[in-house]
């Protein structure tokens, strides 16, 4: 009787186990693959400078920012908003890791040019990476002032300096990413008495997201090399991202009203802690030019 | 004791060799969805998903990861990942239920229904799913299609994009099986 009971028994278990752990066999057949981190951060800008973020393959972005006057300036120059400087863009993902850009900033008639690719990207899973890593290198040439009204005879080589990044994140979770940025800047003429034509800046950025499209974001950069003649203040910012299809707004608040590396990192006149602070906002909105090609 | 450690070992044995050569494994699949909205027709495919189907018993499962449904656009990707389905959250969306009304001995198609458990976005619904079954010789197809309101699983659309995404998408799966 025991030998039955027991033989019904073991018979039921082990139909029963076949029955409900289907899936927990789908789940032992599913092979372990690894992930890349996606969306660190929603825009190639984190303030006023980059993010590890390139465009996707076929993919085109228009960048328009804006940065105000001081908010310090009070109620006549409507806390800054009365005076106002732009940044017209363009980048287009040559390849998935692989981008190009240039813009116009009415800071100093300022024309930039740059290229950015992801050499090493954050994964997950079966082979993990820690982090992504971006280099970024841009040339940017001020064309202000002209020729006639230049103090000196100034060249066009006398106008051009050159960034050269590296740009190191992070994203710890969906909502929390930080990112570093060791930064190499040159420029081909300078005043001797305040600055030096080889710079070194190191950046320390990130943001949090707070709901599924609002992130508050931040950016601070440390000049290293600093003469103690040196006007200038170290930029920092901080803002809020709002992301709505494919538009992303940032809204910005900064000492720095320039928008190229070489005004923003090495040229920022304004002290935040005094209260000049510049608003600014950055909207970008992409195209996708190329369809991408079904995964298969 | 013996005979009962025989008995055990034997019932094992065979209850497990019952099971499995009752039991159907995906070698494809291809799983669909197509939202129709004003603004803009968003469709994505995935051919990642797995699935187990017992035959005998009835019984059926599939599993699709999330992240490898695959957009015309990058930023759609992105999105649906990061904002909708909340990927990291919940990497996958599975159902486990029981198919009906079939016979393995038939070689036309047939229509019927599997009623199971359907998982998205970490929201567990009890559903009735209609499709076909189509047996042929050591191949079994199985298609599906339904629809499935967003609000039921508690996947959110902001307000301002209201008119990028409908309510309701409908969803197409196809799978082919093989026994294991």
């Amino acid at each position: 009787m025991k030998i039955v009971l027991s033989f019904f028994l073991i018979t039921f278990y082990t139909l029963g186990i076949a029955q409900d752990d289907l899936l927990g066999e789908l789940e032992k057949s599913e092979k372990l693959t690894s992930e890349f981190t996606t969306a660190t951060f929603k825009g190639t800008r984190l303030i006023n400078g980059q993010t590890i973020e390139t465009k996707s393959k076929g993919e085109l972005e228009f960048i328009f920012a804006h940065r105000f006057g001081k908010v310090s300036d009070g109620i006549y120059e409507l806390f800054g908003l009365d005076q106002a400087f732009v940044r017209l863009g363009l980048e287009y993902g040559l390849t998935d890791r692989l981008g190009v850009g240039f813009g116009r900033n009415s800071v100093d008639k300022t024309m930039d040019g740059y290229l950015r690719y992801k050499l090493l990207r954050q994964q997950s899973g079966a082979k993990s990476f820690p982090v992504s890593i971006t280099g970024f290198g841009n040339m940017a040439v001020r064309t202000s002032p002209r020729k006639q009204d230049a103090d000196f005879d100034i060249t066009l080589e006398d106008r051009i300096a050159y960034t050269s990044q590296l740009l190191i994140a992070r994203k710890f979770s969906s909502s929390f990413s930080l990112q570093l940025m060791p930064t190499f800047l040159h420029k081909n003429t300078v005043d001797g008495s305040i600055e030096t034509n080889d710079q070194f800046a190191l950046g320390i950025g990130g943001r949090i997201k707070v709901s599924r499209s609002i992130a508050l974001t931040s950016e601070y950069y440390y000049r290293i090399n600093v003469p103690e003649s040196n006007p200038y203040y170290n930029s920092l910012g901080f803002g809020i991202d709002i992301e709505t299809g494919g538009h992303v707004f940032q809204l910005v608040m900064s000492n720095a009203q320039g928008l190229t590396e070489r005004a923003f990192l090495t040229e920022t006149t304004s002290d935040f802690f005094a209260g000049e602070i510049h608003f600014g906002f950055n909207v970008t909105r992409t195209f996708q030019l190329k369809r991408q090609e079904r995964g298969n | 004791m013996t005979i009962v450690k025989l008995f055990l070992i034997g019932s094992l044995v065979t209850s497990a060799f019952l099971v499995n050569a009752q039991k159907y494994t995906t070698v494809s699949s291809s799983i669909s969805f197509f939202s129709d909205a004003a603004i803009e027709d968003i469709k994505a495919e995935n051919t990642k998903a797995l699935s187990i189907f017992n035959v005998s018993t009835g019984d059926v499962a599939f599993s699709i990861p999330i992240k490898d449904f695959e957009f015309e656009k990058s930023l759609m990707k992105e999105h649906f990942n990061e904002k909708y389905m909340e990927t990291e959250k919940y990497p996958k969306a599975t159902f486990q239920g029981k198919v009906t009304g079939y016979s393995s001995s038939l070689t036309e198609e047939q229509i019927v229904t599997a009623t199971g458990k359907l998982t998205i976005h970490g929201v567990t619904k009890d559903v009735i799913l209609s499709g076909s079954l189509t047996f042929s010789e050591e191949k079994i197809e199985a298609k599906s299609s339904f629809k499935i309101a967003l609000a039921d699983y508690k996947i959110k659309i902001p307000q301002l994009l209201w008119q990028n995404i409908a309510e309701e998408v409908e969803v197409s799966l196809n799978f082919i099986y093989k026994p294991i």
